[in-house]
């Protein structure tokens, strides 16, 4: 018995971790957030294979497990990296190799990192007022709110019937309009479909499922990374802080906060690696196990997004700092493919509750 | 990533799980330290290896090596079953432990074999009233008279002090070395004369703690464990393991199924609760929490089995983290329940036995107990964030 990371899989985290630690530090984060590319980010993972993780070696793949992908996904929350990892390396992938059909030419793209394909989900996880998409006779009309990402060169569209499209970005009748949020360092559009051509990649609704679990896994595993690296940044300014002749971290109020938001976050760690464990090990338990760890993580994210920066004092509500696109991240992470409170019911319906 | 034991474990587990099968009637209710049948039950696990395992057979024990691996498969098996493991009580969990690692061979075989067989009830004079938190500012003195300690002084929160056989007590024995250093760990009857104790009744309604009194208490010099002055270590060897296994996660996963099931059978205006989405979303997410906290003991087990696995913080957060969703999780049934949830007692309506108000109160005992939520925090900031210390305040001249 051994849970925990194997070799392999630190050397891989550690190789990513070393990477976006010398390209994606806050200030090239900023120049993101202010209108800047993530090519070349993008660029520098797929060398890594960032993309290729979850493709099958046959079609220039690495065949890793939804595992390997959190681990990857935990590294890009911790540096707040702008990429269109969520889509094009999780749940694209994941989606394309359950849909029957042959499929090994796209997924030969994606790993080498020479197509980005984004997602369209609203429809299918959480419809909302202002869109609705419809399709008939292989053409798409309507409306996806927050389909993300902004340079996606093709989109996975669902419908509520947790049908499956693929629809390009350069269709005529697609108009893409970014939509401002509150997270800058992933961008959300809003697509207008009039008559686009949809080729149908699944109507099995288990496909879409499949696709929706690994993906909310690699959220829950962004919001472990982000609120990671905001607890010790945290910790440390509080070390480095004084007030009263001393050291902020020697106040117990301080202090207690700190040992709060640890013991919170601690057992996030072994959720998020037991989830992506049973993702591929333990049908039984996989789905229900996906989702507590989606909605689990949204709530300790949210109150160490809050806490840390209360710890930073004033300077924690700056821009000076930079924790607020940490913050930000962990919200549209916890928003995004399903609120808790949504996710929650899901897990409670999945057992029969 | 490897959750399997292996079939050695799998054929245990069959085996843990066909003797409650056949063996769970016989298992008495409740937690009667004192009782036939709860000795007879003792009697039956240890023989067949499901209590005091590691303990060596010449002491009374079941002699085997030990296997973490299949401690934890007999506490879920039992956990799970919901049937009493054994008998309990702070001579069973921690003397008993103390004395196989400090004690004099003399020791083990005086004190062993009657304490693992129910024969043998013990208490634990640690805390005062003056030295909670502060545990090591304890100030019961210890004076040698001849070959005879002469203890005086007060101890509180003496769980069975009043049905307890022989205490193990804490005394400052060296009062001018610094404070951790001028402890000893010394063991009595408790009939001996200068005993007095006197019960402290629980919120639960329980007098289960105690007062306990020394006036002029004579103890030969012998009943110490370890040297004068080392009781503290002696204390200290096995407190941080009482702290993880307070509120196991295990545990909690019973409960939650359990509260689970009284959603599904309670109503209100003909709605089984189970269908408000209030309460069902306040489920949901205690189940949530109940499974980070599942893994997190996984993680814990890994690094255990695993040499050169880091645990990270995972060990040192349980007692903090288990012990408040305990309370939380007992505390949802109660919500669920409404008016039905304030029945104790003899209460004709009791559900569970009226176990859901008792765990309730009783896990914010365990909150306060074994260190207090607040030095659990402190442990953590400090050991496991690297925080430092508050400084000390000067004393008044």
């Amino acid at each position: 018995m051994q849970f925990g990371l194997s070799e392999e899989q630190i050397l891989l985290q550690d190789n990513v971790n070393r990477f976006l630690d010398d390209n994606t530090p806050l200030d090239r984060v900023r120049t993101y957030a202010e209108g800047g590319e993530d090519a070349d980010i993008w660029a520098g993972l797929t060398e890594l294979g960032v993309p290729a993780l979850l493709i099958p070696e046959e079609h220039g793949g690495i065949g890793l497990q939804p595992l390997d992908a959190a681990i990857v996904a935990e590294s890009l929350g911790a540096h707040i990296a702008p990429t269109p990892f969520l889509g094009s390396a999780v749940i694209a992938p994941t989606a394309l190799i359950a849909a029957a059909g042959d499929h090994g030419d796209l997924l030969a793209a994606i790993a080498a990192g020479t197509h980005r394909v984004g997602i369209a989900f609203g429809e299918a996880v959480a419809a909302r007022n202002d869109a609705g998409i419809r399709v008939n006779d292989g053409l798409v009309n309507g409306t996806s709110m927050y389909a993300f990402d902004a340079e996606a060169d093709s989109y996975l569209v669902a419908d509520h019937n947790r049908h499956l499209y693929l629809v390009q970005a350069d269709d005529p009748g697609l108009t893409r309009t970014h939509l401002v949020t509150v997270d800058k360092t992933r961008r959300n559009v809003e697509l207008n479909y009039d008559n686009v051509a949809a080729q149908t990649i699944s109507t099995d609704p288990e496909v879409f499922a499949a696709a929706l679990d690994v993906g909310r896994l690699a959220l829950a595993a962004d919001t472990l990374g982000a609120a990671q690296n905001m607890l010790d940044q945290a910790v440390e300014y509080a070390k480095q802080r004084k007030q009263f002749n001393r050291p902020i971290a020697s106040f117990q109020a301080v202090k207690h906060m700190c040992a709060e938001m640890a013991a919170q976050l601690e057992p996030c760690r072994s959720m998020v690696w037991f989830a992506g464990h049973a993702l591929a090990e333990l049908p039984d338990e996989a789905r229900v196990t996906a989702c507590h760890a989606k909605a689990h993580l949204a709530e300790v994210g949210q109150f160490i997004a809050k806490t840390a920066t209360e710890v930073h004092g004033g300077m924690g509500f700056t821009d000076l700092v930079g924790l607020h696109y940490w913050f930000k991240r962990i919200g549209a992470n916890r928003q995004w493919l399903g609120a808790p409170e949504f996710v929650r019911e899901e897990a409670a319906v999945l057992q029969g509750i | 990533m490897d959750l399997s034991f292996g079939p050695e474990y799998d054929d245990f587990r069959a085996e843990v799980v066909n003797f409650l099968d056949q063996n769970a009637d016989k298992a008495p209710k409740g937690n009667d330290l004192r009782g036939n049948a709860a000795k007879d039950w003792q009697k039956l696990l240890i023989e067949k290896g499901y209590t005091c395992r590691t303990i060596p057979k010449e002491y009374g024990g079941y002699g085997a090596e030990p296997d973490i691996v299949k401690s934890r498969i007999i506490a879920e098996e039992f956990s799970s079953a919901r049937v009493n493991a054994g008998l309990g009580g702070q001579g069973i969990s921690m003397l008993v432990p103390t004395l196989l690692e400090m004690g004099t061979q003399e020791q083990k075989e005086q004190f062993i074999r009657p304490t693992i067989h129910g024969d043998m009830v013990w208490c634990q004079g640690y805390s005062e009233p003056g030295a909670g938190s502060d545990l090591a500012s304890l100030t019961t003195s210890a004076v040698l008279d001849g070959d005879e300690w002469v203890i005086n002084g007060q101890k509180i929160w003496t769980s069975t002090a009043h049905i307890a056989d022989w205490i193990f007590c804490l005394v400052r024995s060296e009062p001018d070395a610094p404070k951790h250093k001028g402890i000893s760990f010394l063991l009595f009857d408790m009939k001996t004369p200068g005993i007095e104790v006197r019960p402290l009744v629980d919120m639960t309604g329980v007098a289960n703690f105690n007062e306990t009194f020394f006036t002029d208490v004579r103890v030969p010099k012998h009943q110490i464990v370890g040297e004068r002055g080392e009781g503290w270590q002696v204390a200290n060897a096995i407190l941080g393991h009482e702290r993880e296994t307070l509120a196991p996660a295990n545990t909690a996963q019973t409960r939650i199924n359990a509260l689970i099931e009284l959603m599904k059978q309670e109503s209100v205006n003909g709605d089984a609760l189970i269908n408000n989405p209030v309460y069902r979303d306040r489920l949901m997410k205690l189940q949530g929490k109940v499974m980070a906290m599942r893994f997190n003991e996984l993680r814990i087990l890994s690094a255990r089995l695993n040499p050169g696995q880091n645990p990270g913080l995972a060990r040192m957060i349980t007692k903090l983290e288990g012990t408040e969703l305990r309370h939380d999780l007992e505390g949802l049934a109660i919500d669920v329940m409404g008016e039905l949830g304030l029945a104790y007692d003899d209460n004709p309506h009791l559900r569970n036995s009226g176990s859901w108000q008792r765990e309730y109160m009783y896990f914010l005992g365990l909150i306060i107990g074994g260190g207090t939520s607040q030095i659990q925090k402190n442990i953590i900031s400090e050991r496991g964030l690297g925080m430092p210390r508050e400084p000390k305040i000067e004393k008044a001249s």
